[in-house]
């Protein structure tokens, strides 16, 4: 009879340890806050595909448990609706993790919201170097704006290109470029001949190219807001045959971004450019992401934001993986710290003490591969951390 | 010398931009805001026949006009003409939830990212003479604008339509007394205001580019033509947009520390010291 | 001969509270009950309400259309967020210095748009509004420029209350300085300096004749305005703890008049209205669509203006008007 009543023990023990395994594979909700519409809706749209082809990819669940991907537009131009966003999606639909953060901005609104809930908060464009700096649950998956700006510094620098004329947009990511730039070329023997900050709305390059066409440097080193703007300015690049006296163009790889490269054209080749991500780097996982993202999204190229999208979800998931699916905030950030794997765009790691992106950066040229346009990475650095941080 | 001669360029594409709104404003007393939307219409009418359908850009150009002049027909029989009684601020309040569809309509359609746009070789490229550089795009733009102004100011003030378009906005009852058809003449005017920023806008698409945002970005712009020039007149529109279009590259050149200042400023003395713009005129009503 | 006595009765029976209003100042109350997961929501739109209060004094008491009161939202909001950035965290303080700054900056722009014609308001407004995003797009190392003011830390309201997680804390106290001030305005608009800018508004002509001092009043109604504008964007800058530099862009200048125009401008209760039904169908329509919900909120846009003229509040007058008759109608 005891042999019975203990198997009748072991049977309640099993239903409870089953219930609670039920109970455990509780849905993980992730938030991202994102600008769908407004002037950045591109970046929204982008970020959001990537996050999305992933989820898909993944079978819809991290860790057995199910995901719900809640997106709330906050147009990325003001920071009060990214923060209340944030808000919502912390105390009303009680999210595990947020994400996505397309301007610096927002992320610097957003950043006390993931401080004082203990929620994760993984950037996915953001790129001003203090961002992680706004608390300790920030995660970034992107890139920041010094550690895509340095390496083609060093790369003009060895390349004997001595002279050249900055040309950036005269608002905060514009001065961080250029001071990152005179920093590392000034730093490597190169001379800075000229620098110019345009208007940020500046419909009419004509006369700052005029400017540089007075000076003849052997390079411009360009940062204006991806869109219109370079379209415009290699446009009137071209025109003004700058081209045909010999002068180059090098940039950060946010300008020859694939998303706008085939905006701008023939006109775009050449150019030298470093960056983080192309469509066409050379590695099986990138095939494989490429297919899938045709597959998904026919009439869009995948670019920097798309693989960011991606990444911030596969962090996600691979810390879901070490953490056995407990997404409880101080439990989440111990173990994405130091985590590392082969995304897309090559390997990357986070930083164990900055929380930041440690990845390959390329030195790419566009030029026409099969018809299209692309960036082909002809040099790199690997493991390359971000030399904004003191 | 060349920069002079890019002033003038740009001056000259905010006029074909903003004569419109000149047009609408000053002469039918409306406030449209919704003016660049229009102006967004013509720039995708033109990108989509260009690049979709292969046809000849100096087609495309006059098609996007015509085009954007229907869509400007059909929303004024609709929905404008209902409001040209109401006061200025609910005109403003329609024309922006316009704008504001618009803007949703063009980003579902294009989507959010730029419209790519090739010039035809010829008008590519620049001529040089000693000293001066000239981009052959913006000679074209130069020349037609200066053809443009002078069409339509000979038609507001030489042509009988002209008379009766001036009648019908100094005195709407006199005008209807003396059989003109205030209603038609109206709708004809939209269409022309309409068509005209539909032009502008595909012939600003390769100098601006083109995104579901166009309407909102320049607004200001057109906004600080009509003012500045007077709204109403033609001339004025033509040498209020020289004016800022000048000073605002050569600002750009010479003190690129304080390049977006320079037309805020200008346009705020010019109009402190002259409150009706430079050619601006009273309609009685 | 002694002076001939003024008759303000007429303007003290119009100054006593209505019914209407005391239920729809219990609402805010209610919300807080009924709503407890959207406190920051609501904050924010009782910001907005009084930055539209703020324009509703210039615009629909005194006539000056201006498409550049976000420059004053801005200066206050720099004004409050740098000084609490700079150590001095206590909000009150904060709210008195930004109303001080706006309103020396509104005094000094008033002289600017004393005359001329509708549009050149617009535009002079607009002007000064831009210069001064400029400015502050310039002196990144004082404002921050575009990635925006951070370092703002707000002490506890009073010693007291702290800012917390779910905007309890700022719920009240925006609602708080909001209904002061809105007392405070229906004060002035029920005095007889509130009639004498419907009086300018309405003929301006006329108004020297009758001994009013047209310039002055519109100085000092702009003034006002400005600092009204101040404080409200002092409140955005201390309940978010950041000020971007939106806070003086066009795009709020624009979004601020649309709004006034949507409640029905001279009313003040229009501006308050007027702030609820936009940014609740904006927050509405873009859970629903986070996309295109542009069109949706443009379509309404639209269809107000086709059915109701003069805003939510003119349609709602032309309403009780059309249900008293009826019931007049009715009754006889």
């Amino acid at each position: 009879m005891q042999i019975k009543k203990s198997k009748v023990w072991l049977a309640a023990l099993g239903a409870c340890a089953l219930s609670l395994a039920a109970s455990a594979a509780e849905p993980l909700k992730i938030g991202l806050v994102l600008p769908m519409s407004g002037p950045f809706a591109s970046y929204g749209k982008q970020i959001e595909h990537g996050a999305r082809l992933y989820l898909q990819q993944s079978g819809g669940t991290f860790s057995g448990r199910k995901v719900e991907l809640i997106i709330k537009d906050d147009t990325g131009v003001a920071p009060e609706i990214s923060k209340r966003a944030a808000q919502e999606l912390v105390v009303k639909d009680k999210v595990h993790v947020l994400g996505g953060f397309g301007l610096t901005p927002s992320a610097f609104a957003a950043a006390p919201i993931a401080t004082e809930s203990h929620t994760p908060m993984i950037v996915m464009n953001a790129a001003t170097s203090s961002i992680t700096t706004k608390s300790d649950y920030i995660l970034r998956v992107s890139h920041t704006l010094p550690q895509v700006t340095a390496p083609v510094a060093t790369w003009a620098a060895k390349n004997k290109i001595k002279k050249v004329y900055t040309l950036v947009a005269d608002y905060g990511p514009g001065h961080d470029a250029e001071a990152q730039f005179k920093k590392t070329f000034t730093a490597a023997g190169g001379e800075i001949v000229g620098e110019v900050r345009t208007p940020v709305k500046s419909p009419d390059f004509a006369p700052f190219l005029q400017k540089i066409k007075d000076a003849r440097p052997e390079a411009v080193f360009l940062f204006v807001p991806p869109g219109e703007q370079t379209i415009a300015f290699i446009k009137g690049f071209v025109e003004r045959d700058l081209a045909k006296a010999g002068i180059r163009i090098i940039a950060t790889g946010d300008l020859t971004s694939e998303d706008v490269l085939d905006g701008v054209g023939d006109n775009a080749l050449g150019i030298v450019n470093s960056f983080h991500y192309s469509e066409a780097h050379n590695s099986p996982e990138n095939k494989t992401f490429v297919q899938a993202y045709y597959k998904a999204y026919p009439k869009d190229r995948p670019n920097f934001m798309a693989v960011s999208g991606y990444d911030g979800m596969q962090l996600i998931a691979k810390t879901l993986e070490k953490t056995g699916g407990d997404a409880s905030g101080d439990k989440f950030m111990a173990a994405a710290k130091g985590l590392g794997w082969t995304s897309p765009r090559g390997p990357i790691s986070i930083d164990p003490v900055t929380r930041d992106i440690v990845q390959t950066i390329y030195i790419r040229k566009v030029e026409k591969v099969a018809g299209k346009l692309q960036n082909v990475e002809f040099e790199q650095t690997a493991n390359f951390r971000d030399p904004g941080k003191p | 010398m060349t920069i002079l001669f890019d002033g003038i360029a740009s001056g000259m594409l905010l006029f074909l931009i903003s004569v419109g709104l000149s047009v609408t404003l000053g002469l039918m007393n409306f406030v449209n805001l919704a003016h660049g939307a229009f102006a967004m219409v013509g720039g995708y009418v033109c990108v989509t026949l260009l690049n979709q359908l292969g046809v000849p850009f100096l087609l495309s150009l006059p098609l996007a006009g015509l085009l954007t002049a229907l869509v400007g027909v059909i929303f004024e029989r609709t929905l404008y003409r209902r409001l040209y009684s109401a006061t200025h601020l609910d005109q403003v309040l329609f024309s922006i939830g316009l704008v504001f569809m618009s803007m949703a309509t063009a980003h579902y359609f294009f989507g959010p990212q730029q419209q790519p746009l090739t010039l035809p070789d010829f008008l590519r490229g620049q001529i040089k003479l000693p000293g001066l550089d000239m981009g052959v795009y913006r000679l074209f733009l130069i020349v037609l604008s200066l053809a443009i102004a002078f069409g339509l100011q000979r038609m507001v003030s030489g042509t009988r339509f002209g008379a009766q378009l001036r009648a019908s906005v100094d005195n709407p009852r006199a005008a209807r007394g003396v059989g003109i058809n205030v209603e038609r003449i109206f709708t004809l005017t939209f269409a022309l205001g309409s068509g005209l920023a539909g032009l502008g806008g595909a012939l600003g698409v390769e100098m601006l580019g083109l995104d579901p945002g166009f309407p909102v970005k320049y607004l200001v712009y057109f906004l600080i033509v009509v003012a500045v020039g007077g709204s109403g007149s033609i001339t004025g529109s033509l040498v209020a947009s020289l004016v800022l279009g000048v000073v605002d590259v050569v600002g750009k050149y010479y003190v690129p520390q304080v390049g977006a200042f320079v037309i805020y400023a200008v346009m705020v003395v010019m109009l402190v010291l002259r409150p009706q713009g430079l050619f601006g005129r009273r309609a009685a009503h | 001969m002694s002076l001939p006595t003024i008759d303000l009765s007429p303007l003290k029976r119009a100054d006593r509270w209505q019914p209407a209003e005391l239920a729809f100042w219990f609402l805010p109350v209610l919300a807080y009950f009924v709503f407890p997961e959207n406190l920051v929501l609501l904050s924010q739109i009782a910001i907005m309400a009084l930055f539209c209060l703020s324009l509703d004094l210039i615009l629909g008491y005194a006539g000056i259309v201006s498409l550049g009161h976000a420059a004053f939202f801005g200066v206050g909001a720099y004004a409050a967020g740098l000084l609490a950035s700079q150590g001095f965290g206590d909000p009150l303080m904060g709210l008195l210095v930004a109303a001080l700054v706006s309103a020396v900056l509104g005094f000094v722009c008033s002289f600017l748009v004393l005359r001329g014609t509708d549009l050149t308001r617009l535009m002079v407004t607009l002007g000064v509004a831009m210069m001064l995003y400029e400015v502050a797009n310039k002196l990144t190392f004082i404002t921050g420029g575009v990635d925006g003011l951070q370092g703002i830390e707000m002490k506890p309201i009073l010693g007291q209350f702290r800012f917390d997680l779910y905007g309890k804390t700022a719920y009240w106290y925006v609602l708080v300085i909001l209904f002061s001030l809105f007392w405070v305005a229906r004060k002035l608009v029920h005095s007889p300096f509130g009639l004498s800018l419907k009086g300018i508004r309405l003929n301006v002509g006329r108004m020297p004749a009758i001994g009013a001092p047209v310039n002055a009043r519109l100085s000092a109604v702009y003034t006002i305005g400005a600092a009204y504008a101040g404080v409200a964007g002092a409140l955005l800058a201390q309940t978010t703890q950041f000020v971007a530099l939106d806070v003086l862009s066009f795009n709020r200048s624009a979004e601020l008049m649309l709004i006034l125009v949507l409640g029905g401008s001279g009313r003040l209760y229009g501006a308050l209205v007027g702030t609820i039904v936009f940014m609740t169908a904006h927050h509405l329509l873009s859970d629903i669509n986070p996309e295109y919900w542009q069109f949706w909120l443009g379509a309404l846009l639209v269809l107000i203006v086709l059915f109701a003229r003069d805003g939510v509040m003119g349609g709602l007058q032309r309403l009780m008007k059309r249900l008293s008759r009826n019931k007049v109608e009715a009754a006889q």
